[in-house]
Parts: structure tokens; C-alpha cells; sequence
């Protein structure tokens, strides 16, 4: 068997805090002088001891949570990053696609933009000659060419970077979550493009939240979990054990506590997530077209103006269903002082077809600036219920929201009235 | 003897990674071309002036020299017209100044790039350093018309002009080489960098001749690179004096010293720059 990749107990360790240490001279000097008191510097293991092939023309998911090292995998992988031990064999030409637009320059024109990206992610120029039409037509910014970018819409700009990278012809090809950014119809023009790439025998490395995407795209996924491979197998053997870790059955409240994969200042941090029925008793369970509170404990190690409280309900899959925030409601607390406290959001009807879900909070402030971001912390496993009222069950198999409504009938109206 | 053997092996081997880092560099020419032609292409973006700045920033740094240490020091010039002596040094002087600036923050200005894509590292500065001689072509037809105006007629060690932008480049992407990679880690270059430049420019006989320096310490002049670099502009461009090849010689070699360990340092950090930049 040919492979096109090889990779042998790779690992990659970061200093914590190397990015913000002596960087000048100032600290260099103080901390050489400061030696006897210095505390070790604490460190992270991006990736421990990784090891996988990947055959010519497979197109091998990876999937994880954030911070797991998926990233660090690629960035190693693309050369960008180095590895602290282990080895890496490639095959062919690598192309990283780790954004969309790698490259831009806002001041040039979309045309330059094609020429700059285009051999930025390693095409040359003669290539970039022969497909520029078909770069053009994919993108759909024709009357635009010679417009500086910055004056496009972001779908715009979406679309250019992501018709250059469409048409790299590389042997194996690195792609990060380029599906998490741009409208429906932008994704599901990014799918396609790789479901080309994978039909003409490529190698290709697809890192994603995106679980139907995956599943959909790939045969064979390595789920990443704190820097080490957790399980390599079948895709949809692997996000099914994967998507299992993130829930047990419906629990009334979750402790956020002890989560560690947060980001943000931390200046403000949830506690605590509850679900309450509308009398203040902890609810058990969740059915369709439920009246119910959901508490939100925070603690505040600062005094933090303006915060806004933030909640996703997302599906198993990562598809968003919605976001309530105090800002999309208009609602502002204008300050909160050091300390612990909650806030409550009663959703009034829970319109959600019976299937899990998952929470996902944040805290964000002016600027603006990330107090807490928890991702996935929390799910909601919402039950059948006879929502219409017709001893009827509803199902996930009727789509992923249940909408209030009425039919009526009057049959002497005769036909229908065509204007 | 196996001593020696052992030190072969390591020659050879270090000879072979730079021979592997050169070929890279051929490999990725074509986006290094592209990277020139970005610098070159956004340089006056959204000004109003454009390619003018290139002139207008030696010229009236020409203007100010000339009131002060022309007319109001009397600097002797060997009998040239101040505006003449000091514009044709301003010219290479700019470029390499303006450049050490450019290409020194270069690495942490593509800071993007670099954490998201991989090609050799060293195009970043290289790009930098190269896209400032368009800037020193234009400022360089001035001196045309400046030789009409003082009614100069060149002599033909004028030719040599252009060709000592080769020592000057390889002093500048030396020195480049070096300041972009350590402000990887430093941001205090950026603001070194103004104070060296500053310093560089009085080490260098820009404002005033060589001749200037009692004859015993001008071997000590001759050590700053620029010094026999932009004599040897001046020479060139002034028909009464002539190139003086032995210290453009000490120039040109302590370029090449200065390239190489620029080269050397830039190479031993660059692994590491996407994770601190």
C-alpha cells in the first residue's frame, strides 16, 4: 500500500506564555537577573506521540475538540510549525488551507488577489494563467476584478479565497474549518468543491466541527483529544463515540466549574448551568414546546461593565439553531460588581423537535472582548411531547424545530383564487 | 583523525543544508517574485503623491542639509556645489535607511502569512529589501536633471552607478536579515531601529567628504560597510573624484561577512516563528 502520508510519534511542546515572555529586551534583562526566582515555565503538550498513515487519495477527518491540537497537527504537517520530536514523511506537493483568503492584500484589486493568493499557497504563475477564468467564474466577481477588495462584501471575499484555493492541484491537501465561516449556499459550495478534489484521487486532511461534513466527506477519522489520538477508525464509528462523550442523559443542571477548555479573560466565568421549571423547581425533563427558565451562575473576579450573557443550542452535528444573547434582546446590565450571582432566561416555548442538543455560552464585553467561551458545555435532551396536541409524537424525523400553528378548511371557497 | 573526519561530515552536511535552503528559495522564486511586486504595488497605495515620495524625502533632506551644514557650517566639499555632494549620497542613503525600517518589521507586519502558510521565510525580508530600488531608481533620475542644472558632465566611472547597488543590497538584506528575525521575538527593534539608523548616518560621510577624517583614523571609517558604499555612489557620480577600490573593496567583504551571519542567525531562528511571532 502507497501512502502519502507517515507520521511517527510526533510531538509538539509550547512554553506557556512563550509568546508574551521577554519580549524585549527590558524583561530579558530583569529575568536574567531574577534567574534564582524564576518559576519553571509551564509547559503545554500541543501533541503527544502521534502516529498515523494516510493512503494515496484518502481523505482522513480530524475531529476534536478545540484546543485538542487538530490545528498544531496541520500546521506541522504544512511546515509552518516544527515538531519537538518525531517524524513526518510527505508525499507530493502539500497545500495548506488554514484560512480563506491566505494572502490578501486589502489594497489590491481581486485580479492581483487571484496572482498573490494563487502563489502564496504554492501554485505557479503559469498555472494561475490557465485556470484564472474558471477562478473568476467559481468566485462570481467578474464586474469586480480591478475593485481593491477591501471595497467587497465579505461573501464576496469568501468566494474569491475560496475559488483560488479550489484551484490548487495539489497532491495532498491540509484544510482547517474553512466550512465554519459564510452562508449556507458559500458551504455547500465549499462541499462541493471537495467532494471534487476527493473524486480526482487526492489526499486530503479535513479538519472540521462539522460532523455531517465530515461523515458525509470522509471514510476514516482520527478524533484528537488532548494532544494524542483517542480513536482512528471508520468516521462514523468515531463521531459516534465522540459525540457520546459530550452527553450523559438529561441533567437538570451542569457544574462549568472544572471545565478547562475555555477561552477568554476569565474576568467573568459561568459556575453553573440549571434548567428550571417556571415555578423554580429543577426540571428533569425537556419536552418539545416547554415553558422553562435556564439559570446561568457566574462568578465575577473583577468589576465588569457591560457584559453580555450569550447561549447556542447547536445539533449533535454542530449545526447552529440558535443564539439568545442579552444583546440580540436589548437587554444591558450596565455593571456587575466582583462576586457571584445569575442570571435567568426564560424561554417561553421550546420549539425544538425531540433529538440531543448541545449548549454552548459566552460572556463578551465591549470592544469586543471575550469574558468565557464554553463550547458544547452543556446538553439538552429534548423529549417527545404531544406538542399539537393530537396524541401525536413528534419526531426528529420532522426536521429540528416544531412550529406553533393552525390548519384550517372551507371547502365552499371553492378554487383558488391565481392573480 | 576521526576528529577530522567527524568535522568533514559536519561541513558537509552544513553545506548540504544550505544548499538545500538556496535550492528551496530557486523553488519558490515565483512567489517571491509576487512578493516584490506586492511591496512595490502597496508602497503609495492611497496617497496623493504616490511615487513622488521617493523623491521628495532625499531631495528635501537635500534642501535642509544644504542650509545647514552647507551654507551655514560650510562644510568643505572639495569645491562641488552642496546640493550635488550631499543629494548623490542622500540617494543610496535613503534606500538603504528606509529599508532597514521597511524590511526589519517585515516578518511581524506578515505575521498572517506566516502563521497560515509555508514558503522559505527568508522571501518576507528579501521581498522588502528588493522592492525598495524601484524608490532608488526614481530618486536616481533626479540626478539627471540636478547635472543640468549645475551644468556637470559625468565622467564615465558613471556607469558604475547602478552596479553599486549590488554591495548595497547585500549590506542592507545583511543587516535586514537580522533585525526582522530578532524583532520576531523583540519588538524593541522597532524602536532601536530609528536611533541606528540616525547614528549610522553621521558614521557615514554623507554630510560631509572622507577627506574630512585626519588620514590615520580613516581605516576606522572604512569598518562601517556604508562608508565605502556611498563613497563609491559619490565617486562615481561626481566627475572629480574617483572610485577608490580598495576601500569599496573592505566594504563589498564586510557586506559579504555581515550577509553571512545575518543569513546564519535568520536560518537558526526561523523554525520558530510562527510559534512566537
Amino acid at each position: 500500500m502507497d501512502y502519502s502520508i507517515s507520521v511517527r510519534n510526533l510531538s509538539k511542546r509550547y512554553k506557556l506564555g512563550e509568546t508574551h515572555r521577554e519580549t524585549t529586551f527590558r524583561e530579558a534583562l530583569v529575568n536574567l537577573f531574577k534567574r534564582t526566582g524564576k518559576k519553571p515555565a509551564e509547559i503545554i503538550w500541543a501533541l503527544r506521540d502521534v502516529s498515523f498513515d494516510v493512503k494515496d487519495a484518502e481523505v482522513l477527518g480530524i475531529i476534536g475538540r478545540n484546543g485538542a491540537g487538530k490545528s498544531t497537527l496541520l500546521k506541522l504537517l504544512s511546515k509552518i510549525t516544527y515538531a519537538t520530536t518525531g517524524e513526518i514523511a510527505v508525499k507530493g506537493r502539500i497545500s495548506s488551507l488554514l484560512e480563506v483568503g491566505t494572502g490578501f492584500h486589502q489594497e489590491l484589486s481581486g485580479r492581483e488577489n487571484i496572482y498573490l493568493s494563487g502563489s502564496i499557497l504554492g501554485m505557479k504563475k503559469r498555472e494561475i494563467d490557465e485556470r484564472f477564468e474558471d477562478i473568476v467564474d467559481f468566485a462570481d466577481v467578474r464586474t469586480f476584478l480591478d475593485t481593491p477588495i477591501k471595497r467587497y462584501s465579505t461573501g464576496m471575499r469568501l468566494r474569491l479565497g475560496f475559488a483560488v484555493a479550489a484551484h490548487l492541484d495539489p497532491d495532498v491537501l491540509l484544510v482547517d474549518e474553512v466550512l465554519a465561516v459564510g452562508d449556507a449556499g458559500f458551504q455547500k459550495k465549499c462541499l462541493n468543491a471537495m467532494r471534487d478534489m476527493r473524486s480526482t484521487g487526492r489526499t486530503v486532511l479535513f479538519v472540521s466541527h462539522n460532523m455531517a461534513a465530515v461523515e458525509n466527506l470522509c471514510h476514516r477519522a482520527i478524533w484528537i483529544d488532548s494532544g494524542r489520538i483517542r480513536e482512528d477508525g471508520e468516521a462514523r464509528d468515531v463521531i459516534k463515540s465522540y459525540l457520546s462523550t459530550f452527553t450523559e442523559s438529561q441533567k437538570a443542571g451542569f457544574d462549568l466549574e472544572k471545565i478547562q477548555s475555555r477561552r477568554g479573560s476569565g474576568d467573568i466565568r459561568y459556575t453553573g448551568i440549571e434548567f428550571l421549571r417556571p415555578d423554580g423547581t429543577p426540571s428533569q425533563l425537556i419536552t418539545t414546546g416547554d415553558r422553562f427558565v435556564v439559570r446561568l451562575y457566574y462568578r465575577a473576579r473583577d468589576k465588569v461593565l457591560n457584559p453580555h450573557f450569550g447561549l447556542q443550542i447547536s445539533t449533535e452535528y454542530g449545526t447552529l439553531v440558535t443564539e439568545l444573547s442579552t444583546w440580540l434582546s436589548g437587554f444591558d446590565i450596565p455593571v456587575i460588581e466582583p462576586g457571584e450571582g445569575h442570571i435567568d432566561l426564560e424561554i417561553a416555548s421550546l420549539n425544538l423537535m425531540p433529538s440531543l442538543y448541545f449548549v454552548s455560552l459566552w460572556i463578551e464585553g465591549v470592544g469586543p472582548i471575550h469574558y468565557d467561551v464554553l463550547e458544547h458545555c452543556a446538553s439538552i435532551d429534548v423529549t417527545p411531547a404531544d406538542f399539537y396536541g393530537a396524541g401525536r409524537e413528534m419526531s426528529s424525523r420532522f426536521g429540528l424545530i416544531a412550529v406553533p400553528c393552525e390548519w384550517r378548511f372551507d371547502h365552499s371557497r371553492g378554487s383558488r383564487q391565481l392573480s | 583523525m576521526g576528529e577530522a573526519t567527524a568535522l568533514t561530515a559536519t561541513k558537509r552536511k552544513t553545506s548540504r543544508a544550505s544548499r538545500a535552503w538556496a535550492l528551496e528559495f530557486w523553488h519558490y522564486r515565483e512567489l517571491f517574485f509576487f512578493l516584490v511586486w506586492r511591496d512595490v504595488k502597496i508602497r503609495y497605495k492611497q496617497t496623493l503623491l504616490g511615487a513622488l515620495w521617493a523623491i521628495i524625502q532625499p531631495f528635501f533632506t537635500m534642501l535642509v542639509f544644504t542650509l545647514f551644514f552647507g551654507t551655514l557650517a560650510k562644510i568643505p566639499t572639495e569645491g562641488i556645489p552642496y546640493q550635488l555632494f550631499s543629494y548623490c549620497a542622500l540617494v543610496p542613503w535613503t534606500y538603504f535607511a528606509t529599508t532597514l525600517s521597511f524590511a526589519g518589521n517585515s516578518l511581524v507586519s506578515n505575521q498572517e502569512l506566516i502563521t497560515k502558510v509555508y514558503f522559505p521565510r527568508v522571501a518576507v525580508p528579501a521581498s522588502a529589501v528588493l522592492s525598495g530600488l524601484v524608490d532608488f531608481a526614481i530618486s536616481s533620475l533626479v540626478l539627471i536633471g540636478m547635472m543640468i542644472w549645475f551644468r556637470v558632465l559625468p565622467s564615465w566611472e558613471l556607469i558604475l552607478w547602478p552596479f553599486l547597488v549590488i554591495p548595497l543590497v547585500i549590506l542592507a538584506l545583511g543587516v535586514a536579515l537580522f533585525l526582522s528575525s530578532l524583532n520576531v521575538k523583540y519588538r524593541d527593534v522597532k524602536y532601536v531601529l530609528p536611533f541606528v539608523t540616525q547614528f549610522w548616518l553621521f558614521l557615514t560621510p554623507i554630510i560631509y567628504p572622507t577627506s574630512l577624517i585626519p588620514e590615520r583614523f580613516q581605516f576606522l571609517m572604512y569598518l562601517n560597510p556604508m562608508a565605502g558604499i556611498i563613497d563609491a555612489f559619490r565617486d562615481s557620480f561626481l566627475p572629480t573624484r574617483h572610485v577608490n577600490w580598495t576601500a569599496l573593496g573592505i566594504s563589498f567583504g564586510i557586506s559579504m561577512i555581515v550577509l553571512v551571519l545575518g543569513s546564519l542567525y535568520f536560518k537558526r531562528t526561523e523554525r520558530e516563528f510562527a510559534d512566537i511571532v
